[in-house]
């Protein structure tokens, strides 16, 4: 019960802290960490494959994706850190007032709370629903994949001005 | 038939996503940073992804709730991917990560 309330609270206030970094590093380590919370709160949930996959894919590949993507930008000077700092402050201070109204509205409506999770009933196994059930979305999966690769490989590539 | 716990289990989990999904929204909404609006992006999958796995979990279906949750990986990853790549390619012409660059470009 502890653990599920610490997770969920932790994943939002690293969501939050992902949303309000000054550095771009900073706010993909905060998703990071928020993906990571996530897969504890799947591990609880009786989820386990899918937990595995969030937290290889989203902890690690996206996170990789995101720092090799901000590493491809030049760094901002002192000066351009100063006035942007300066105007994310005044963009961003909203969002926690913003998150606690809404959080005191929903507390207003009267949702029940309980975190205690029941042992969850595992009706089919999961690898039964992937390969019969939803085989459809796994060939969608494929061609994705594919795409993707395609895509990373031609959208990343450094071009040569040399030949031009 | 779902039990009065359960739906309370649900909406514990829901407080906290419509928090996730309201903090994703605004960073899309008010970033001028394209790569930050991709982590806000990010932010809203994960509201999703929870959303799914409880709701499966609630209702007995964790099988189907992983399924889909895998298919939303696979599906975020790409997207992901594809959008960075995209808009290294508009820094590289703008030499800016500001969004309303975008506008200067033809098209």
């Amino acid at each position: 019960m502890t653990i599920n309330i610490i997770a969920l609270i932790g994943m939002t206030l690293t969501a939050l802290w992902a949303v309000m970094a000054r550095s771009l590093l900073k706010a993909t380590i905060g998703l990071a960490v928020s993906s990571a919370f996530l897969t504890i709160l799947m591990f609880r949930l009786a989820s386990p494959l899918a937990a595995v996959f969030e937290l290889s894919v989203c902890t690690g590949l996206i996170t990789a994706v995101f720092v090799s993507a901000i590493s491809l930008t030049k760094p901002l000077s002192h000066a351009e850190t100063i006035a942007l700092s300066k105007n994310k402050f005044r963009r961003y201070w909203p969002l926690p007032v913003i998150m606690a109204v809404v959080g005191a509205l929903l507390i207003l409506a009267k949702m029940q709370f309980a975190v205690a999770i029941p042992q969850g009933v595992i009706e089919k196994d999961v690898r039964d629903v992937m390969w019969n059930l939803r085989q459809i979305d796994m060939y969608g999966q494929i061609i994705l994949m594919l795409a993707g690769a395609f895509g990373v490989v031609i959208l990343f590539r450094e071009r040569n001005n040399d030949k031009r | 038939m779902i039990s009065a716990n359960e739906i309370q289990i649900f909406m514990t989990f829901a407080f906290f996503i419509i928090m996730l999904f309201v903090a994703g929204i605004y960073c899309v909404l008010m970033t001028r940073n394209m790569m930050r609006a991709l982590i806000g992006l990010e932010i809203m999958t994960k509201a999703v992804t929870l959303l799914l796995i409880v709701a499966g979990h609630v209702t007995g279906n964790i099988a189907l709730a992983q399924s889909l949750v895998i298919t939303l990986i696979i599906i975020e990853v790409v997207v992901i991917a594809i959008t960075a790549g995209v808009i290294l390619s508009i820094y590289r012409h703008t030499n800016s990560l500001d969004r309303s660059s975008i506008r200067e470009l033809k098209g």
